[in-house]
């Protein structure tokens, strides 16, 4: 028996790795361009917000849509336990709304049906993300995390006019 | 290397066997509750039943992770690889005291873990994200979880440096070494929750903190939440490198790549956790992609091990006659039922390892964050590659450690079968209904928002749900019937402990693949360079505004 130091690597295995490799490379690429050239991104820092506050002062005491120009709107959700302020959103077919979302309390999620915004809500932070409808329609907007025992019946929706 | 005849001592094996039965309690307990959820989805509402023992869905759901995915798991785990530790070095634990302690550590913290979660005073996920904030028992009870299961890892290591002392230049017994990896990785990667733990919930339960930042206690949880599925997964793979080609008669097809693959396991596992937080706000893009990244290099040793399996696979498929291409998979022994358990675990991971490739893709993972998919896809990995293998493990383990033979063979096959089939059909429409946007922790059934397109979805949920309710309990059946029978096994019914030759004399296998130093200066390298500014950022700028809620 020689005692000869060698990996044994098999050449069907050497095949294998090298197609894996090449696999993955592909699939990284495709995430990154998507998110950097198509633009399907994820919420990054925003701002930070003081959650005990945040209900009373500052853009999310009243929370709702303003209308930066037409078709471009910003929207101010307030997600707390159990519901969403405000609880509809009405905007034109078109439009694009860039959500910004905080918590006084615990933490929710904010996913809007139908589209790609899916976001977490965490006390203390702002989230982020702009959605263009381009049907009408109603988008509902449910959470999507644990936030105590009304989290099952939590939601709101955005309603898109023709 | 002669092989000495070395057998477990019998308080060894009691030992081991402690292990087992609170892991087999605690899985028992907690899945009633996973048929209990499924059946809700399909419209059929049980929890009014229970209500005067249990309170709510969410109070049962807590408990299905915590007993489950933390308990079952990390009780086998530990039981399991006391055992490859103690016989793959061939000599007994150096300090059994020690590892004694661990474990009874261990019982303690789920005993004070276990009170509030029955008193639905924790009822948090086992997530527990603040601030929901559970009683502080809860808390302490699963902090000393973990410090037990370092204390059992600690006792590890002295055997291994004492074995090491009398062997030196021998290559470390393939488990042994595997098992190593493990608890290493395990150690070094619950780091972030006793961070989280000891510096913000502790202090903050007992009222010593006003609040806590509930972003930063994500990142710590995150930093330990991803290696933990790999604590959960490497004992499986040392079944299925080390033990499983035994059991079908075959050979480890490469030593070497498999001893590569878990020291890039050890190194890639817990650089990555970000991957769970791609859509958190208080974490910047390019740390979420450069995770991704990351994520995507772990796949490189998942692919190795899915070569290396299947090829040693194979070898015993056809060293027992099997011929052309896929002959050797009708060859094996499937009327095993620890084989056949291994081996639906092992298709079943195929599957999960393809949906957690989707999870990982940044921002595709936008269309399945936080919904039913990510269910789906774990119930393929934990609750399949891992529990659906520790089933099979413990169906060689519990005759050889009670001297008893297995009660009933053919049910356990069929046992096996049952979780394999109930599982495809359960895990198929959680993705499916997961993709049209149903959310996760969610009692569905009563959810106002439930379009009537998913009811076929959350129906075929139950029906898989019933069947792996079956499956699990005809499990703990034949366990407890296996345990408890009267009757030892006559001398030619002796169960061994399967472990597979490897093809090439682990001798030749490459000296730099039995070295720690290198390797575990290269793991904290990379921690520090994939977490180290994010962390800083997000300590520095830490805000305790977040006081408790107790709103379930
Ligand atoms: C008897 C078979 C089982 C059934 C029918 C079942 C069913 C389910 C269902 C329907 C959910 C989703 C609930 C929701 O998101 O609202 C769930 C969650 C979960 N299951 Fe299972 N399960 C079973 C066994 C297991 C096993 C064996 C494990 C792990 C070893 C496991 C680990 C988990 C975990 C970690 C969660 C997530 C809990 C959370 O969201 O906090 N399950 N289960
Ligand atoms: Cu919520």
């Amino acid at each position: 028996m020689t005692t000869k130091e060698s990996m044994h690597v098999d050449p069907y295995e050497r095949t294998w790795i090298i197609v894996s490799v090449l696999l993955l490379v592909l699939f990284f690429a495709a995430v990154t361009v998507a998110g950097l050239a198509m633009g399907i991104r994820v919420p990054g820092p925003v701002a930070r917000v003081n959650p005990n506050t945040v209900a009373q002062e500052g853009p999310f005491a009243e929370p709702g849509l303003r209308e930066l120009a037409p078709g471009k709107y910003e929207a101010y959700v307030l997600a707390r336990t159990w519901q969403y302020q405000p609880r509809e959103l009405t905007v034109p077919v078109g439009s694009t709304v860039t959500f910004f979302v905080t918590s006084p309390d615990v933490q929710h999620g904010f996913k809007i049906q139908d589209t790609n915004a899916n976001m977490m809500v965490i006390p203390g932070q702002i989230t982020s993300l702009t959605v263009h409808f381009t049907r009408p329609g109603e988008y509902e907007y449910i959470c999507t995390e644990y936030c105590g025992l009304g989290h099952g019946a939590m939601f709101g929706k955005v309603i898109v006019t023709p | 290397m002669s092989v000495s005849t070395y057998e477990i001592s019998a308080s060894d094996k009691r030992f081991i066997g402690w292990h087992l039965i609170f892991a087999v309690v605690a899985l028992s307990v907690g899945s009633l509750f996973g048929p209990l959820q499924a059946f809700e989805h399909a419209g059929w509402d049980l929890y009014p039943y229970i209500q005067p023992l249990f309170k709510s869905y969410y109070q049962g759901l807590t408990l299905h992770g915590v007993l489950n995915a933390l308990v079952w798991t990390t009780f086998f785990i530990t039981g399991f690889l006391t055992l490859t530790v103690i016989y793959g070095l061939k000599r007994d634990l150096r300090y059994p005291k020690l590892n004694r302690v661990g474990f009874w550590t261990m019982v303690v913290g789920l005993v004070m873990a276990g009170i509030p979660l029955l008193l639905d005073e924790a009822s948090v996920m086992y997530t527990f994200y603040p601030p929901l904030q559970a009683h502080w028992a809860f808390y302490l009870g699963l902090t000393l979880v973990v410090v037990g299961s370092w204390l059992e890892g600690w006792g590890f290591y002295f055997t291994y440096m004492a074995w090491r002392k009398d062997n030196p230049g021998v290559r470390t017994p393939f488990i042994t070494f595997a098992s190593l990896i493990t608890m290493v990785m395990w150690q070094i990667a619950t780091i972030g929750i006793a961070a989280e733990m000891l510096t913000q919930l502790l202090p903050w339960s007992l009222g010593l903190l006003p609040g806590v930042d509930p972003q930063l206690n994500r990142t710590y949880f995150w930093f330990t939440g991803h290696p933990l599925v790999y604590f959960w997964l490497l004992p499986a793979y040392i079944s299925w490198y080390a033990m499983l080609p035994k059991q079908v008669g075959g050979k480890l097809f490469s030593d070497s790549l498999a001893r590569l693959a878990f020291w890039l396991f050890l190194l890639l596992s817990v650089p990555l956790g970000f991957h769970h937080q791609y859509v958190d706000p208080g974490v910047p893009e390019g740390w979420k992609l450069i995770h991704a990244m990351l994520t995507y290099t772990v796949f490189f040793p998942s692919m190795l091990t899915a070569f290396t399996v299947i090829a040693s696979l194979e070898t015993g498929g056809r060293a027992r006659g099997g011929k052309g291409w896929l002959g050797w998979i009708w060859a094996l022994p499937w009327k095993d039922p620890s084989v056949a358990a291994q081996l639906f675990a092992g298709i079943l991971f195929m599957f999960g390892g393809i949906s957690g490739l989707v999870n990982a893709s940044y921002n595709i993972n936008l269309v399945v964050h936080n919904t039913t998919w990510v269910p789906g896809h774990f119930h393929l990995t934990v609750a399949s590659a891992v529990t659906l293998s520790f089933m099979g493990i413990s169906y060689w383990l519990v005759p050889y450690l009670t001297g008893k033979k297995l009660w009933k063979p053919k049910w356990a096959v069929i046992q096996a079968w049952l979780w394999f089939i109930g599982m495809l059909i359960f895990s198929n429409a959680m993705h499916v209904v997961g993709l049209l946007g149903a959310p996760r922790r969610t009692p569905l059934g009563l959810a106002p928002y439930v379009p009537p397109e998913w009811s076929g979805h959350l129906l075929r949920v139950g029906i898989g749900g019933g069947i792996m309710f079956v499956s699990l309990y005809l499990y703990v059946l034949i366990i407890a019937k296996t345990a408890f029978s009267k009757k030892k096994a006559e001398v030619d019914e002796q169960v061994e402990i399967p472990v597979a030759e490897a093809r090439h004399d682990p001798q030749t296998t490459p000296g730099w693949l039995d070295r720690w130093a290198v390797w575990l200066v290269a793991t904290f390298a990379l921690i520090l360079v994939a977490y180290g500014p994010q962390l800083v950022d997000q300590i520095i700028n830490i805000q305790l505004t977040s006081p408790g809620f107790k709103v379930w």
